[in-house]
């Protein structure tokens, strides 16, 4: 919300501080001001001058020479401008000073412009008149001033005074961001109590008083709620014999400077109460209302409506309406009905100043996709006991612009009205609270300016209603807490019982991946969790898979980001594909990050949230460095047992005979293998890639940290060669587990040192050689021990029609 | 004999000094003390000298050899010096050519923002937990104090799933998870994912991180959440950062308060990565809500506590000055190399 400064001082009279002090310490006491404008930034020696002669210029058709009195002396000024004649007062902007911006009312030169005297087409020329854009400002707000040309000042305006002043542009616009739950900060009067609280200085709101013509309001208009739950107030007055004229400067000014347009003084009274009080007027053409009778109950279904922006809106049944006695005429608290628009020929005016539950006000504007400056203010729940004040203000507005006769009375439809709120006050808990120490009487000093009164015989505060925030002692504490300072409150630390600070296992786990991961040249990356459904596609999941059935959102940015993964691989080749796109080489990614799997479809309870790793990467490398990524892992977690890799993994996406199924102690830990080139055709990658995922908390599962030392070997160990021919169908993992179950106690280690298929092999075959190494804990091994354990090996590998070769 | 010997001595040590190669040592130590070398043929025809003699003449070809023996020695070592330092010369290298690495991974900027915070907070006796990304409205709204209809569940452009469950819109769920399933002291601290209906640009995800911080006990005071936020202030952008509290509204903690840092950029003194404030605001938070502390059934009479939540790309966008959030899900090597 935008305000000027001259408007929160007309209720705030003492106040004098700079633009920066204001925003600091209403920062500091709650109320965040965002930012600020002067009106008269860039405005330098700009005074009154009066056009004493115009002469034609000799030299150019489009420009005149006029003589100008500023004051101190008389100038000469050379303009293009066709609206001036002789005796106009115009703002001048004197040799050496600034104007904000140019005629054409664009965007602001940060700096202004500097104005030099100078010749026009060999004239001298010794300043400039103004246009209002010039100043820096708008037709909006000065709506005097011509389309085009010199701003023409007022006839009384003095010679040789200073323009800015008399246009009343030293002024400054504060933008505030008003939290939700302050709702009486929504309004000038609310800001200005918290402004004179803050410094200190003495709070002036209006004092209502509406004369009235005697007759009572009764008599022309009545009011029936159907739906009181929704509309817990409304408050109708009528004013006749309705004069529309422009509004005074005054109002048009601040109306402006809040970014509200003026257009006559019956709607900028509505519209300026709604900014002074935080309460939506709206005004009715009483001659349009049927039975001159307002009705406020719900819509049906189904119904259409025309609203004053000439759009047909769809109505539903919990959309709150105002009708009259035949038809509806308005959409409660948002907008009015193009059918009892006011019109510039309007007689009779019925004023509404209700209060419509917020809840619901905001719920329907969301539904109609209609926000209006009244629903932003009814949205946020006001107080049932400011319509009054509001109404009772804007005919005290009307009576005091001349604007109509003001019928006595006031139609006033409601249920329990909000009592102001007890609450127990008790200053040392406050302290103990706070860490702080202050003094009953201090914090009691808090209270008088934000109208909270104290009850000093039950010990307690009375909030106003219009401090709907104000419900329990935390609120009390917040409210001396603020006034008091935040900045004055010490610091300190927390005391008593000890806690253990700690990470949890699951989070070492992930800490120790990313660290093996990290050092095997892989980056982490993250990707989004929820995608497209076409992501299954993508990855050649047949149309029955499990990985379909997904976690759906309802109200998603769009169908890209609709779902909930199931599967990681998509945020991964996503993000290779990008690489790959803009040319990096050897990219090597890894992810930690959730998968979603639902337990059932729909939802009974939350789904199950899935760690996952997953490894890719393209360029240098193949199937088995990624192998040694994983291998790496489950060494660093301490799972130290066989892995088995099983080339059924069935993952379509996978090169059919490049996959493998990652096992430990007989369960799955997750997959590796190259990317099938349809999916990376789909990802528009080349050349070659690799992914492996691991699921985490099967990781988590069998991980752990404990180490125990079990000795260096003291022995010599004995080392034994076999190098075989073999179909090369036989996987040298069925060779390796030989290896393993017929090697006994003393097999240390084995590991494949030559594999050769080629023109040496015969076709199908392949070469395969092991080195095997056996050792003893308690002795030196001889030949004997060893080569029964070689021969059972052996025997068992030609079993498998394996030849040996020396 | 006498001079046969010093004959021998002289013509031996002439050729060992004159001699500038490992193999001629041994030729010459062949030639004079090898098996048919001069001295030992020398000793050969002792039997020549009278037995008086004997023992005088062996006394000589003894010191005979050890001269020489210790003049090979001697010549041997400096030779082989020699050839060590020539080796040295050849073998000089470049060593300005390029390194090789094993071009160790890097990690995500959020990362290293995170385990900055855990080690601050770990340091400060936190535990670190978790919670569910997709959560219950219970969790994520009602038990906050935001029931159905607050104008609170608007502002944060929620993701549904259904009218029960949704995306968790912040972290503040895992306080009230914490807070039903273990009793006070309480001091957490909860790092995740959250997702607000935010389309994306150079300053807003979808889906980004938050970490909640949570402090429940006895005497649990304002004053003891400012000290801890200036203490996790100080240490995550420098010991001459100032903190500043300003007053704030959220339904889940009264009083509650925005803090802003000294910009580290510029100290305070306001420029445009600051936006010429000298401040940044980095954090929300405030003093547990009864309300909150009812739900979880804890006694507000008896118990008091404060909560925080902080963005994560915030902190990393300020503290590696990213210029745009969507690099941080994009995944481009280069830019996670700078990491």
């Amino acid at each position: 919300m935008n305000t000027a400064l001259s408007w929160i001082k007309a209720y705030v009279p003492d106040l004098d501080v700079t633009a920066q002090e204001y925003t600091d310490a209403m920062t500091l006491s709650g109320t965040k001001v965002e930012g600020y404008e002067r009106l008269d930034k860039n405005l330098e020696k700009i005074v009154v001058g009066q056009i004493l002669s115009i002469t034609p210029h000799p030299d150019a058709d489009k420009l005149i020479v006029c003589q100008v009195d500023i004051g101190t002396k008389q100038i000469q000024i050379v303009t293009g401008a066709s609206n001036v004649k002789e005796g106009d007062k115009v703002p001048v902007v004197l040799d050496g000073g600034k104007v904000a911006g140019g005629h054409d009312g664009g965007p602001l030169p940060e700096n202004g412009i500097k104005i030099k005297k100078g010749k026009l087409r060999g004239i001298e020329s010794d300043g400039m008149m103004c246009s209002i854009e010039e100043l820096g400002s708008s037709r909006d707000m000065y709506p005097d001033a011509p389309e085009m040309g010199i701003y023409i000042m007022k006839e009384d305006a003095p010679v040789g005074a200073d323009a800015v002043e008399i246009l009343g542009l030293h002024d400054v616009v504060f933008e505030y961001e008003v939290t939700s739950n302050r709702v009486d900060c929504y309004s000038v009067l609310g800001i200005a109590r918290e402004a004179a609280a803050t410094f200190g200085k003495k709070f002036v709101p209006p004092v209502l008083e509406v004369k009235g013509n005697g007759e009572d309001v009764h008599d022309y208009a009545s009011v029936e709620v159907v739906d009181a739950k929704l509309c817990p107030r409304y408050c109708g007055r009528v004013v006749k014999n309705i004069k529309i004229g422009p509004s005074p400067e005054w109002m048009q000014r601040r109306l402006a400077a809040s970014g509200i347009r003026p257009i006559n003084n019956l709607v900028d009274i509505t519209n300026y109460v709604m900014e002074e009080y935080g309460q939506p007027m709206h005004a009715f053409d009483l001659d349009t209302v049927a039975g001159h009778k307002i009705i406020v109950k719900r819509a049906k279904d189904g119904d259409e409506f025309q609203t004053l922006d000439g759009q047909v809106r769809k109505l539903d049944k919990d959309i709150l309406m105002i009708n009259d006695a035949e038809k509806e005429i308005g959409i409660a608290g948002i907008m009015g009905g193009e059918n009892s628009k006011i019109t510039d020929q309007v007689k009779t005016v019925l004023f509404e100043s209700a209060c419509f539950d917020g809840t619901n006000n905001r719920l329907s504007a969301r539904r109609l996709g209609l926000r209006t400056d009244a629903s932003g203010k009814y949205e946020k729940g006001l107080d049932p006991n400011n319509a009054e004040a509001a109404i009772n203000r804007a005919c005290q507005l009307i009576e005091e612009l001349g604007c109509g006769e003001v019928v006595s009375g006031m139609i006033d439809v409601r249920g329990e009205l909000p009592e102001p709120k007890r609450i127990p006050f008790c200053p040392e808990k406050i302290n103990r609270f706070l860490g702080t120490d202050i003094s009953r009487e201090e914090m009691v000093s808090y209270f008088g300016p934000l109208e909270i009164e104290m009850d000093e015989a039950a010990g307690e505060v009375i909030a106003p209603t219009f401090r709907q925030d104000l419900l329990c002692e935390a609120d009390i504490a917040e409210e001396v807490a603020r006034f008091y300072g935040y900045d004055k409150i010490p610091t300190t630390l927390p005391t008593g019982e000890a806690t253990t600070g700690k990470l949890s296992f699951k989070l070492r786990v992930e800490a120790a991946v990313r660290e093996v991961a990290e050092f095997c040249g892989y980056s982490q990356g993250m990707s989004y969790s929820f995608e497209s459904p076409r992501v299954f596609d993508k990855l050649l999941l047949p149309k029955d898979s499990g990985l379909r059935s997904t976690v759906k959102i309802l109200n998603p940015l769009g169908e890209d980001y609709s779902i909930m993964r199931t599967i990681s691989l998509n945020g991964m080749l996503t993000s290779l594909s990008t690489n790959y796109n803009r040319r990096n080489k050897d990219v090597k990614l890894y992810e930690l990050g959730n998968i979603y799997l639902p337990k059932a479809l729909p939802l009974t309870e939350l789904p199950d949230e899935r760690m996952q790793l997953t490894l890719g990467f393209y360029g240098e490398g193949d199937f088995f460095t990624l192998k040694g990524v994983i291998e790496e892992i489950f060494d660093k977690l301490g799972m130290d047992k066989k892995i088995s890799y099983d080339p059924e993994a069935g993952k379509p996406f996978l090169h059919p005979g490049r996959q493998a199924e990652i096992s430990y102690r007989g369960t799955v830990m997750g997959y590796l293998g190259e990317v099938h080139p349809e999916v990376l055709d789909n990802y528009d990658i080349g050349g070659r890639a690799y992914v492996a995922v691991l699921d985490m908390p099967q990781m988590v599962e069998f991980a752990s940290f404990d180490r125990k030392y079990t000795g260096v070997a003291r022995f010599p160990a004995v080392t034994r060669d076999i190098s075989m021919v073999m179909d090369k169908k036989i996987m040298v993992g069925e060779v390796e587990s030989v290896i393993e179950r017929k090697g006994g106690k003393l097999l240390e280690s084995y590991h494949l040192f030559d594999l050769y298929e080629g023109s040496q092999i015969a076709e199908g075959y392949k070469s395969v050689a092991y080195s095997i190494t056996f050792r003893a804990k308690d002795r030196t091994l001889e030949d004997k021990d060893v080569n029964d354990i070689m021969e059972r090996v052996l025997g068992e590998l030609k079993a498998m029609g394996i030849e040996l070769r020396g | 004999m006498k001079e046969k010997l010093e004959q021998i001595r002289q013509a031996a040590l002439e050729r060992i000094v004159a001699s500038d190669a490992l193999e001629t040592l041994n030729e010459i130590r062949v030639a004079y003390l090898g098996k048919k070398g001069e001295l030992t043929s020398v000793l050969k025809s002792m039997k020549e000298v009278s037995v008086e003699e004997r023992p005088k003449v062996g006394q000589m070809v003894n010191e005979t050899r050890a001269v020489i023996e210790a003049k090979l020695e001697e010549t041997k070592a400096r030779l082989a010096k020699k050839a060590r330092e020539e080796k040295l010369k050849k073998e000089v290298i470049d060593v300005t050519l390029p390194a090789k690495k094993n071009h160790v991974g890097h990690k995500h900027p959020n990362m290293i923002a995170l385990e900055e915070v855990e080690r601050i907070f770990v340091g400060m006796g936190y535990e670190v937990v978790e919670g569910p990304e997709v959560e219950y409205d219970y969790y994520n709204f009602e038990a906050l104090n935001i029931p159905k209809g607050h104008p609170a569940r608007d502002e944060q452009d929620t993701f549904y799933v259904d009218d029960r469950i949704l995306l968790r819109s912040q972290t503040s769920p895992v306080q009230v998870r914490t807070m039903e399933k273990s009793r006070p002291p309480i001091r957490i601290i909860a790092p995740g994912r959250v997702f607000r209906s935010d389309e994306v640009d150079a300053t807003h995800s979808p889906s980004f991180h938050q970490i909640e911080g949570l402090v429940i006990d006895r005497h649990i005071t304002f004053a003891d959440l400012k000290g801890t936020l200036e203490v996790f202030a100080k240490e995550l952008f420098g010991e001459d950062t100032r903190v500043k509290f300003r007053p704030h509204h959220f339904p889940f903690t009264e009083p509650s308060a925005e803090v802003d840092v000294s910009c580290f950029k510029c100290h305070g003194k306001g420029c445009r990565f600051c936006k010429g404030s000298g401040w940044i605001e980095i954090l929300g938070c405030g003093m547990v809500h009864p309300n909150v502390l009812r739900m979880c059934n804890i006694n507000p009479e008896e118990y008091s506590g404060f909560a925080f939540g902080v963005g994560l790309e915030r902190i990393a966008l300020l503290k590696y000055e990213i210029d745009d959030m969507r690099l941080l899900y994009e995944n481009d090597i280069r830019f996670l190399k700078q990491f």
